[in-house]
C-alpha cells in the first residue's frame, strides 16, 4: 500500500473508484451472466435395477426424480398428477417445478453439469433446442420409443405416436426430444358472429378476403394478427407456401435451398397474397404492435373476423371467450392451383420434453417420458390442459372436448394423411427470427413482397453456413 | 511506539478492513470480468461446459456485424439525449420550483404550489422499470386501445383506421423509449438539484436581484456554476442508463430480447442477450461484453475528464 500523501490525492482516489465501481452497473449484470459455472459432474443417482421387460431403463426403487416444466397455457397440474403417479409407482420423491423462466432457471443447472431429470422446456423463455443438441446436452431418447409400450407390451412405443413425432423429434439426426402436445395450425373463428353476420368459413384465398371486405364494411376489422410476435403471420406465409407449392416448397425452405424462396413462384404468390390484405386495408387497426394476448382478446371482443395460431388457442383464451363465443379453426384457405386440397392443414407437435444426458436420475427420466405416452396419462393430460397429446387415439372418449378443440379434432379427421409442418424454426433460431423481421416490415407496409422474399432467402443462405446445415436434412 | 511501528500498525489495522470487501469484488466482479474475456475468444454456446478456442474471430465478426453496429449508435444516441435532454428539463424545474417566484418583498423562493410540484415530480422515480414498461406499453398501444391514441382519435387527429402504431414505427420507437427515460428520471434529478440550490446562500440570490439580474441571468451566472458538481455526477448516472436500456427495450419493442422493428430500437444489451440466450453464441455475446465494457470505461473517463472545472467554493 502507497502513501496517502503523494500521487493520487485521496479524494481523486476516492473519485476515480467510484467512477469505475460506476461503469461496473450497467456492464457487470450482462458481464456475470457470461459467466459459466465450473464443470462439474454428477456422481450421485440411485442404484440402478436390473433390466426387465417391465422396467426397460432399471430405474431404481426410492430414487429421486426432478422435473421442471414450462407453467403456461396449459399450467401445469397436469405435471403434478404425473408425478404422484410416478412416485407411487417408483417410491419415488419427486420435485417439481413450475416456471415461465426456463432459460434463467435451467441455465446455470446445465452449465454446471447438475440438469432436472425431464424438463418441459417450452414457451418464450425455453432453451433453443438446437443449442442444447450442439452441446450435447440431450439424452438419446431412441430407447424410450423402443420400449414396450405401457398399454399393450406387445407394441413398442414408436408406434403408439401420431405421424411426425418421430421426424419432430430429431435434431441432428438424433431423436432428442419427445413434443408432446399435437397441435394443428390455421385461421380461427368465431361460429356465432359467422352465423350472425351470414359469411360462410372460405375455402378459398379470394373468399377469405370477401370475407374480410365484409367484416370491414361491418365496422369489424378483416385479419387480426399477433403483431409484436411474427411467429403467427409466418404461420400464414409459410402455410400458403406449403400448400401452393407442396411439400416440396416447404422442403425446400427446411433444406436451406438456394431457390428456397428466390425464384419459387408459390413463395412470391404467397407473400403477395397476405400483403394483399394489408394493402386493401383489411387488418385490424393497430394489430401490428399488438401482442399475442392484446390481438386474441380484441378478437374475443369480436373486433376482427380471423385470427391465426395454433390450437393452444382456445385453452390460452379460456378467460377471455365469451361464454357463446363458439370458437372454430379453418385451415389455410387455398391460393389458385395449389398443389394441397384445403383440408391440407400444418398439424405440429409441440411442448418439448427433454431429459438431460447428464441428468442425475437419467433411468427414471427416460421411463417419465414412457408412461406420458400411455393412454392413462395422455387423458390425464387432455383434461386438465384441454388439448390432444402425440399418443394416437390417447384420449379416453368419455373425455368431452371444448368446441375449439373439438373442430381442430374435426379438421384433423378431414385432413387425413395431408398434414405438414415446418423445421426450420427449430433447426436455425437466427434465420427464423431474420424472417420475422422481414414479417413485420411486410405487414407494416414498409417493405414490398420482393423484397421480403429477398430478406428471407438471404436469412437461409446465411443458415446454409451453419455447421449444423449438414445434419439436419429432410427427404 | 516509534515512527514506522505506528505507520505498520495503522496500515495493518486499514489492510484488515479491506481484505473482505476487496475479496468479494474480485471474486463476484472482477472474476467474472476475467472469464468472459476468455469466452470472448472461444465458439461457447451457453449451454454446455464444452467449447473450443477460435482467437479474434468473434471479435472480427463483430466489427462486420451491422445490428450490433446500428445497436452501438443507438446506445450514442441516447448517450448524448439521455443526459441533455434530462437534466436541462430537471435544471429548469428545480430552479422555478426554488428560485423561480417572483420575489415579492425581495426574498427568493420558487413559484407558487413549489412543495406541491417536488412531491409530484418525485412519483416516477418510485416506479420500478417493470412498472414502466407496462404502464407506457399501454400508453404506446398501438390500437385505439392505447391512452396516446384513443386521446389523438378523439380530438381528430388521426384516423381511428389508421391508429399510430408508436412502438413499430422506425422513426418513432427510439425516441418513445427516450420519453419514458426522461420521465421516469426528471423527478430524481430535479430533488437533487433542488437539494443543491438549497445550499446555496440565499444572500448570493439576493446580491444578483439587487443587482437587477434577471431571472435568466440568475440561473446561467449564479445557480448553474454553483451546481456544476452535481450536474456532472448526474450526467455520468444518466450516461450509465443510457448505455444499458435493457429492461425497457427488451420489454416494451418485438423481437427476441425486444430491438423491433427491424433492430430500430437495438441497444448492445439487447443484441448480446439474444446471440447469448437465443442463438446460442454465448462466446460471440461475451466478445460483446468486452467491448460494451471497453465503451463504458472509455465513456465514463471522458465524462468526468470533459466536465472537470474550477471549483467554486461558497
Amino acid at each position: 500500500m502507497g502513501s496517502t500523501g503523494e500521487g493520487l490525492g485521496r479524494r481523486d482516489l476516492i473519485k476515480r473508484s467510484a467512477a469505475l465501481g460506476l461503469i461496473t452497473v450497467p456492464t457487470m449484470s450482462f458481464l456475470s451472466a457470461c459467466a459459466s459455472g465450473g464443470e462439474e459432474t454428477s456422481t450421485k443417482g440411485p442404484a440402478k435395477a436390473p433390466v426387465t421387460k417391465e422396467n426397460p431403463f432399471g430405474v431404481g426403487k426410492g430414487g429421486k426424480l426432478d422435473v421442471v416444466v414450462f407453467k403456461g397455457g396449459f399450467g401445469d397440474d397436469y405435471a403434478k398428477a404425473w408425478e404422484a403417479a410416478f412416485d407411487k409407482k417408483w417410491g419415488t420423491t419427486s420435485s417439481h417445478l413450475g416456471t415461465q423462466e426456463i432459460t434463467a432457471k435451467l441455465q446455470p443447472r446445465f452449465n454446471g453439469g447438475n440438469p432436472p431429470d425431464v424438463v418441459d422446456d417450452s414457451g418464450a423463455q425455453q432453451i433453443k433446442l438446437d443449442v442444447l443438441a450442439k452441446g450435447n446436452q440431450l439424452a438419446d431418447l431412441t430407447a424410450v420409443l423402443d420400449a414396450p409400450s405401457l398399454d399393450d407390451p406387445s407394441k413398442k412405443v414408436r408406434d403408439t405416436l401420431v405421424e411426425g413425432a418421430y421426424e419432430q423429434g430429431l435434431q441432428g439426426g438424433k431423436f432428442v426430444v419427445l413434443k408432446y402436445v399435437y397441435a394443428v395450425f390455421g385461421f380461427w373463428y368465431s361460429g356465432k358472429l359467422f352465423k350472425e353476420k351470414g359469411w360462410t368459413p372460405p375455402k378459398t384465398w379470394d373468399e377469405f378476403l370477401a370475407v374480410c371486405t365484409q367484416a370491414k364494411e361491418a365496422g369489424i376489422g378483416g385479419l387480426a394478427h399477433q403483431g409484436k410476435f411474427p411467429y403467427y403471420i409466418n404461420v400464414v406465409i409459410m402455410d400458403l407456401i406449403a400448400k401452393k407449392g407442396g411439400l416440396e416448397a416447404m422442403k425446400a425452405i427446411d433444406n436451406l435451398e438456394p431457390n428456397a424462396f428466390e425464384g419459387n413462384p408459390a413463395a412470391l404468390a404467397a407473400v403477395e397474397a397476405v400483403y394483399e390484405v394489408v394493402e386493401k386495408g383489411l387488418l385490424m387497426p393497430g394489430t401490428n404492435g399488438l401482442t399475442h394476448t392484446e390481438s386474441q382478446t380484441a378478437w374475443n371482443q369480436y373486433k376482427a373476423a380471423f385470427i391465426p395460431s395454433g390450437s393452444w388457442l382456445e385453452n390460452e383464451q379460456l378467460k377471455q371467450t365469451p361464454e357463446d363465443f363458439d370458437m372454430k379453426f379453418l385451415p389455410m384457405p387455398l391460393l389458385a392451383d395449389s398443389k394441397l386440397p384445403f383440408e391440407a392443414v400444418r398439424a405440429g407437435v409441440d411442448e418439448p420434453f427433454i431429459v438431460p444426458e447428464k441428468a442425475a436420475n437419467k433411468a427414471a427420466g427416460l421411463e417419465f417420458l414412457r408412461s406420458m405416452l400411455s393412454r392413462e396419462w395422455s387423458t390425464i393430460f387432455a383434461q386438465q390442459a384441454n388439448s390432444l397429446t402425440v399418443v394416437k387415439d390417447g384420449v379416453d372418449p368419455s373425455v368431452k372436448l371444448r368446441p375449439g378443440t373439438q373442430s381442430a379434432v374435426d379438421a384433423l379427421k378431414a385432413a387425413g394423411g395431408n398434414t405438414f409442418s415446418y423445421r426450420y424454426p427449430d433447426w436455425y433460431s437466427e434465420m427464423d427470427s431474420e424472417i420475422q423481421n422481414a414479417s413485420n416490415e411486410l405487414m407494416a407496409q414498409r417493405i414490398q413482397p420482393k423484397e421480403w422474399i429477398k430478406r428471407a432467402q438471404a436469412a437461409v443462405d446465411k443458415a446454409a453456413k451453419d455447421p449444423n446445415a449438414k445434419n439436419n436434412k429432410r427427404v | 511506539m516509534s515512527q514506522v511501528a505506528r505507520s505498520k500498525g495503522r496500515a495493518g489495522f486499514i489492510t484488515g478492513f479491506l481484505v473482505a470487501p476487496l475479496a468479494l469484488y474480485l471474486t463476484f466482479v472482477i472474476w467474472p470480468y476475467v472469464q468472459t474475456f476468455g469466452y470472448s475468444f472461444t465458439n461457447w454456446s451457453g449451454q454446455s461446459p464444452t467449447f473450443d478456442f477460435v482467437g479474434t474471430d468473434n471479435y472480427a465478426t463483430l466489427l462486420k456485424d451491422e445490428v450490433f453496429r446500428g445497436a452501438l449508435w443507438h446506445n450514442l444516441l441516447l448517450l448524448v439525449f439521455v443526459p441533455v435532454v434530462t437534466i436541462l428539463l430537471a435544471l429548469f424545474f428545480a430552479f422555478m420550483v426554488n428560485a423561480g417566484g417572483r420575489s415579492g418583498a425581495g426574498g427568493v423562493r420558487g413559484v407558487g404550489g413549489s412543495r406541491v410540484y417536488k412531491v409530484v415530480y418525485f412519483f416516477p422515480q418510485v416506479l420500478s422499470l417493470a412498472i414502466l414498461s407496462v404502464l407506457f406499453g399501454a400508453i404506446y398501444r398501438s390500437d385505439e386501445g392505447g391512452l396516446l391514441n384513443g386521446f389523438l382519435t378523439r380530438i381528430g387527429l388521426i384516423d381511428a383506421q389508421h391508429p399510430v402504431e408508436w412502438l413499430n414505427e422506425p422513426d418513432f420507437v427510439l425516441w418513445a423509449l427516450l420519453f419514458v427515460v426522461v420521465w421516469h428520471g426528471v423527478g430524481f434529478y430535479l430533488v437533487l438539484f433542488s437539494a443543491a440550490m438549497q445550499s446555496v446562500p440565499k444572500d448570493i440570490y439576493e446580491a444578483a436581484l439587487l443587482d437587477g439580474a434577471g431571472r435568466a441571468q440568475t440561473f446561467f451566472k449564479v445557480t448553474l456554476p454553483l451546481l456544476w458538481d452535481s450536474v456532472q455526477t448526474s450526467a455520468v448516472y444518466l450516461g450509465i442508463a443510457a448505455m444499458d436500456m435493457f429492461v425497457l427495450v427488451s420489454t416494451m419493442t418485438s423481437g427476441q430480447f425486444g430491438g423491433g422493428p427491424d433492430h430500430h430500437s437495438e441497444v448492445m444489451s439487447t443484441v448480446l442477450m439474444r446471440n447469448f440466450l437465443y442463438f446460442g453464441k454465448s462466446g460471440y455475446a461475451c466478445a460483446m461484453g468486452v467491448v460494451m465494457l471497453a465503451l463504458t470505461m472509455i465513456l465514463s473517463i471522458v465524462t468526468l475528464r470533459a466536465t472537470r472545472r474550477e471549483r467554486i467554493e461558497f
